[in-house]
């Protein structure tokens, strides 16, 4: 794989026009990376893209394309701006450095749905600047005043004497140019593609079975490495037979390491006969009587206990008192995986001096850090190469696979390629977190919400992932979509306003793992929230949609997403018996999203069928309008499925569900028609990839109340568990 | 030694015969286009074509399949009506399912002359995309039928 270098160098090698883009909390900042004088080597570009005399448009790419279309957003912006002819136009992945940090995160890492809304100002700001120095360069060749020429596709015209010059041609000239300062950009009526559904650039590769992802990559030398891991939490192997695994063929070397027993081999099926082969025997772990049942009874228990307090604006408990009506209930949400469909892998060439990691990952200056950590190498002697990712869902920000990939390429000169069988993906994920939660709220004579009192026991995130983001023993991430995270902010409050607010949290001393699951803890957070507004809603004999409008009155873009949604939906017209609809809103990551499910409901067999989805969506100006209904889409079919049947379970102090088979995800004959509904927004741009999955398990459960009558406070959603709801009744 | 015909090669190939093809088509062929995902049968991310019929090469001995025609996602030509339709409709996000899908969609479309899309995405229900691009897999589908016919008009 050839290796890109940001050095004054490679920029100087150049054969065109280099415009390089550094974005810094500061600001933006754009050179012109071709031209000897300006370039002084230490400026670290976010983005930089190159224009070649065959009028190539290159863009080096730094996010990581798990699916949601960012490897085609990001150079639609720029090549809007840059007025450039599409089929020009290529991208490349680049290099994890420190450079490519998203102006949000401050770290190089794609989550929080923030690549597009990252680097969306700054890419045009970039592409308009080439854009200008291409019409300067072709008004000097031809001796004109720069305003009589206009750009048009990959080429300048002169419009009085019809000249023309294609970009290409002009890359010589406008290579020895400096950046304009203030270069105009479009207006929008005039973009070519921001706005547009334009065909994904890694679609055709994936179509062919050409796209590279982790699990595919092949570097001369190497190994496959499999790894016997401890079947219950903190379990110690008590013994195994080493010889027994080196007896078969192909197997290389056998390693203890942290995270358990590793067995290297010339290919995945002989370091699996291996591992076999090694027969571990455990000890029983430092929980050895945890299953399903006890910690679901330990998230309930823990409801009692004091934990922190993450908010609490005005007196809630006096406004409870003095509420005319007070309302309460208790919600139970499982651990759930991410079962993405590229398990988790890595390749690691450890070398004296350098170690180079090829890494489906959303977190390349984690993985860069953390490599560092693990073989004692500064981290600019590791280099990350990022390979296409088989879904991200979060679970690729953790870093926990490099760091035992890692581990292993200590004990081995050549490189490695780490492969999690799909049991190991699913019994060592970091889950989305668990919670149980107790909402009581009062309201007063006309119904308004006057106190909100919430105590949300979780298993916590932060705990695995950055235990110093807990600030004052509150893990914020966990209750995201409830109220605003402490500096660096991030606005992830709900939308709902109280008068009187407290929020409690107590964090589970369990030892399972958890991490960000698309849209972090916003899907479970609003499950309970919009739960208990419907709830609400019904005691206080509202319309659910008219009492959550009046809830959002400073909320303008909720009301309209919303108004939207109760058109779409054919809101208030009847349905027939054993169906039901129900409503549900929620706003995470700068967007907001509203939905209406229509449901079918067996009460005899217990089962659920979702049968219409109508989503509206307002995410400011948006991209590539192809890819946001692509994303919506999934994002409510995930949401499905957690609502209807995913649940991790547990027996032994460890993870019973292991594959496809017992960990049952949404398939095609379950999927609901759904229609989706951009807004035309002016608003400040939201990030796509995670929002839309939150409001879709509440509108599904306030659907099966709007069928039944019967509320359910607990996910799946299963067969099981809405019989036993109904038995209730 | 087993003798296979992958894509119209034939490869001799010194395994195991347990050793499940998917991981012979991987790493002892390169042919990397076919997906590991569960190695159960449940997912059909590393679905090929056996003398013309779907198969889970997961869970296939590669001993099994010694001298039979494997066509793998690498095979199946460009212009073929289920490419063009996966590209026309737009629908792999992240991708990895993709090239096993395409596998059993070509097979279920191509196993009776006059396919009825209704009963072909009754048998979809074997492989799973985690992404949840059924919807847009569901319109291709529908579309790769079209295009199957009109091929075999001209
Ligand atoms: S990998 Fe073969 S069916 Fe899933
Ligand atoms: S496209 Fe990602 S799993 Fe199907």
């Amino acid at each position: 794989m050839k290796e890109l270098k940001l050095t004054r160098r490679s920029f100087l090698k150049a054969t065109g026009l280099v415009i390089a883009v550094s974005i810094t909390p500061f600001g933006t900042k754009i050179i012109n990376a071709s031209e000897r004088g300006s370039f002084d080597g230490t400026f670290k570009p976010s983005v930089w893209y190159e224009i070649t005399p065959d009028n190539k448009v290159t863009i080096y790419f730094g996010n990581s394309e798990m699916g949601q279309g960012s490897m085609t957003a990001l150079p639609m912006i720029v090549a809007d701006e840059l007025e450039a002819h599409w089929k020009y136009v290529q991208v490349k992945q680049a290099p994890a450095d420190d450079s490519f940090k998203s102006p949000i995160l401050g770290a190089q890492v794609t989550v929080a749905s923030a690549s597009v809304r990252g680097f969306y100002e700054p890419l045009r700001k970039a592409g308009a600047v080439g854009r200008a120095m291409f019409i300067k360069a072709a008004a000097e060749t031809w001796g004109v005043p720069e305003d009589e020429c206009f750009a048009r596709l990959s080429t300048v015209f002169h419009r009085k004497s019809r000249k023309k010059m294609t970009y290409g041609q002009l890359v010589e000239r406008a290579s020895k140019l400096k950046v304009p300062e203030n270069a105009p950009l479009k207006e929008e009526k005039d973009f070519r593609y921001i706005g547009k559904p334009m065909r994904r650039i890694d679609i055709p590769d994936k179509v062919e079975g050409k796209a590279i992802f982790g699990l595919d990559i092949q570097v001369p030398g190497m190994v496959c490495a499999v790894v016997a891991h401890p079947p219950a939490y903190n379990a110690k192997p008590v013994s195994f037979d080493e010889a027994l695994a080196l007896a078969i063929k192909g197997v290389k070397k056998v390693v203890k390491i942290p995270q358990g027993i590793a067995v290297l081999a010339d290919d995945f099926y002989s370091a699996q006969k291996g591992k076999e082969a090694l027969n571990v025997k455990w000890d029983e772990g430092s929980h050895p009587y945890m299953n399903s049942e006890y910690i679901e009874k330990y998230f309930m228990e823990c409801l009692d206990k004091p934990g922190a307090v993450a908010k609490n604006v005005g007196d809630t408990q006096k406004a409870l008192s003095e509420a005319k009506k007070t309302y309460e209930a208790v919600y139970y949400l499982p651990h759930v995986a991410h079962a993405m469909m590229e398990p988790i892998n890595v390749t690691v060439h450890l070398q004296k001096d350098r170690c180079d990691i090829w890494a489906p990952t959303q977190a390349q200056t984690g993985t860069r850090m953390a490599a560092s950590r693990v073989t004692g190498l500064p981290p600019e002697k590791i280099h990350v190469h990022t390979t296409f990712l088989g879904c991200g869902l979060g679970r690729r920000s953790q870093v926990d696979f490099i760091v035992e990939a890692c581990e292993i390429a200590k004990h081995y000169d050549k490189p490695i390629k780490l492969i999690w069988t799909r049991e190991d993906d699913i019994k060592y994920d970091r889950f989305r977190a668990a919670t149980c939660q107790r909402i009581k709220a009062g309201l007063d004579g006309d119904g308004n919400v006057v106190a909100w009192h919430q105590k949300v026991v979780c298993t916590s995130i932060l705990k695995f992932y950055n235990p110093a983001w807990i600030k004052n023993g509150v893990d914020y991430f966990c209750l995201w979509g409830i109220v605003d995270s402490p500096p660096p902010p991030v606005f992830s409050s709900t939308v709902y306003e109280f008068p009187n607010f407290y929020v409690e949290q107590y964090l589970s001393e369990l030892p399972i793992p958890a991490a960000p699951w698309r849209s972090v803890q916003n899907a479970p957070n609003a499950f309970v929230i919009e739960c208990f507004i419907d709830e609400l809603a019904h005691a206080s004999g509202k319309d659910p949609i008219e009492f959550r409008m009046n809830l959002l009155k400073n909320s303008p873009r909720a009301r309209t997403v919303l108004e939207t949604v109760r058109e779409m939906s054919g809101w208030g017209k009847p349905l027939p018996k054993g169906k039901g609809r129900g409503i549900a809103q929620h706003s995470c990551f700068g967007s907001y999203v509203a939905q209406v499910a229509e449901v079918a409901v067996n009460e005899k067999t217990g089962e659920i069928k979702v049968e219409k989805v109508f989503c509206a969506v307002d995410c400011g100006p948006y991209v590539n309008p192809d890819t946001i209904v692509a994303q919506i889409e999934g994002a409510i079919i995930l949401g499905i499925s957690t609502a209807l049947k995913e649940e991790v379970l547990f027996d032994k102090g460890g993870v019973k569900s292991s594959n496809f088979d017992d960990y049952k995800i949404l398939r095609m004959s379950e999927v609901p028609e759904i229609r989706v509904e951009i807004l035309k927004s002016k608003e400040k741009i939201g990030g796509i990839g995670e929002p839309g999955v939150t409001p879709v398990a509440p509108a599904v459960a306030n659907a099966f109340f709007n069928a039944t009558g019967v509320r359910i406070r607990r996910l799946p959603m299963n067969p099981k568990i809405v019989l036993e709801a109904l038995r209730r009744k | 030694m087993i003798s296979l015909n992958v894509n119209g090669k034939v490869y001799n190939v010194d395994v195991p015969p347990d050793t499940p093809l998917v991981w012979v088509l991987r790493d002892h062929l390169k042919l990397m286009g076919t997906k590991y995902a569960c190695g159960v049968g449940e997912c059909g991310a590393c679905t090929v074509h056996v003398d013309g019929v779907a198969k889970r090469s997961c869970v296939i001995p590669v001993g099994d399949v010694h001298g039979k025609k494997i066509v793998t996602i690498e095979g199946l030509p460009k212009n073929h009506p289920v490419k063009r339709a996966w590209i026309m409709e737009q629908v792999p996000q992240c991708g990895f399912c993709q090239p096993g899908t395409i596998m059993q969609v070509a097979y279920l479309i191509a196993k009776t002359p006059n396919p009825d899309p209704e009963k072909v995405l009754k048998e979809m229900d074997d492989i799973i995309c985690r992404c949840g691009t059924y919807p847009r897999m569901k319109k291709a589908i529908k579309k790769a039928i079209e295009l199957s016919k009109k091929g075999v008009k001209k």
